[in-house]
């Protein structure tokens, strides 16, 4: 992934990607901690960018560290409303929903056949 | 005559196997479209066969018969097949509509909730997470698209496979796989051959993503891993509490999996005539029971005494 493709990329898919971040972490991260979560491909300017813009719109906090600021993510009312849908979801058990959704069920079989696959390139 | 439209209710008998290699054999997207297509149609023209079968037997009841203004009885129909083909029609043609009522429901259910979901602004792009310990991501259809992942699924993947899991999501949404979902919970209501397509669609639509994916972030072995890990890692937040292991056959996942640490394949022209089958067993369904529901209305009009 070279920095002029990362660049180019909507501003969407590059929020999603921060908010990825700061999520994963479960702790507050300054700008230069979610650049390097982020795999090399962001300038740290536009990082800041997008952490500032995000900070405007209320999906995340930040507070002082050292001479800038450590931002964390939110769980707003949008956050919520996702996490009844999601509790919802879970309920229909037989999941014969329209949502495709990315992790499906797998037998015995399917996790050493998987783990076997991945065994190669894990290190 | 009536054997026109015995054809769509057998023919697909016939599909899932065929389905099931033209996946195999064709691009994803290509196979998803060719099959989900003959699932819509085959499925229609079942239920019209069977709608056919009601008619005709309906009208051997002298009731509907005075109200279809019939002047003589239907020509070419004996009561011996008509009657209990049509008694069976009812039942089945009845099954459907429960299960497929409940389908549609269930269907429309998720998407309200979808819409209502999608309905507020974006919070960060097209993401919306969800503070869970259980591994989860899907694809939420409506306006804006979102996709929804768990923070469990954020923290069991690496930056670069979760840009793969979100190329993925993002390719469900903008190929409308949702519609071909619909389509596929449709058909398999409307014959039970169909329902192991359904499954076939399914694993197209991932098929599709999947290959959208590795295509989005270059590197098809980096989307294999990122599947093959969420996976794993919704596997052992499950073992927590315990289901039913399902049966020993390879699943889905690993197939995926393998699909994509395998050299992309082209399309070979000899392995295309599958798809060409499945295409043919869908224009004899079509055919034959066009041809049939034809045969019906000039048997009619004969019994009304306008054709001869």
């Amino acid at each position: 992934m070279t920095d002029a493709k990362d660049e180019r990329r909507p501003a969407g898919e590059l929020e999603a990607s921060v908010m990825a971040v700061l999520w994963a972490a479960g702790a507050p991260r300054t700008p230069g901690q979610v650049q390097m979560g982020l795999g090399a491909g962001l300038a740290r300017t536009t990082v800041t960018t997008i952490l500032t813009r995000l900070h405007d719109k209320g999906v995340v906090e930040r507070r002082r560290q050292g001479r800038g600021y450590a931002y964390y993510p939110v769980q707003d009312a949008h956050g919520l409303t996702a996490r009844r849908m999601h509790v919802e979801l879970d309920r229909d058990t037989d999941r014969e929903t329209v949502l495709a959704r990315f992790v499906a069920q797998l037998n015995p079989d399917d996790e050493r056949i998987l783990r076997d696959l991945l065994e190669p390139g894990e290190r | 005559m009536t054997a026109l439209l015995i054809l769509p209710l057998l023919l697909p008998f016939a599909v899932p196997a065929l389905a099931r290699r033209t996946l195999d054999r064709l691009l994803p997207v290509t196979a998803l479209w060719v099959i989900t297509l003959c699932a819509l149609v085959l499925g229609g023209c079942s239920l019209a066969a069977l709608g056919a079968f009601v008619l005709t037997g309906l009208l051997e009841l002298p009731v509907f018969a005075a109200l279809g203004e019939l002047v003589q009885p239907l020509p070419g129909a004996s009561d011996l097949v008509v009657l209990p083909a049509a008694a069976v029609s009812v039942g089945t043609l009845a099954v459907c509509a429960g299960t497929l009522g409940r389908a549609a429901l269930r269907e429309f259910r998720a998407f309200r909730s979808a819409r209502t979901e999608a309905g507020r602004r974006p919070a960060a792009g097209d993401l919306c997470v969800v503070d869970s310990p259980h591994p989860d991501a899907y694809a939420l259809p409506g306006r804006p698209h979102r996709i929804v992942v768990t923070t469990a699924m954020l923290r069991s993947l690496d930056a670069a496979e979760r840009e793969a899991l979100f190329a993925h999501e993002r390719a469900h949404n903008r190929g409308g796989h949702h519609y071909f979902l619909a389509v596929a919970e449709l058909a398999a209501h409307c014959h039970p051959a169909l329902r192991p397509v359904r499954g076939t669609i399914r694993l197209a639509v991932e098929r599709a993503a999947d290959e959208a994916a590795a295509a989005a972030v270059g590197d098809r072995r980096l989307t294999a891993r990122a599947i093959a890990r969420a996976a794993l890692a919704g596997q052992d937040a499950r073992s927590v509490r315990p289901e039913f292991a399902s049966a020993a056959t390879s699943g889905p996942v690993p197939h995926r999996v393998k699909a994509l640490l395998s050299a992309p394949r082209a399309p070979r022209r000899a392995t295309a005539w599958i798809a060409v089958l499945l295409l043919a067993c869908t224009t004899a369904s079509f055919a034959a029971s066009a041809t049939g529901m034809l045969d019906v209305h000039h048997r009619v009009e004969v019994a009304q005494g306008e054709a001869r």
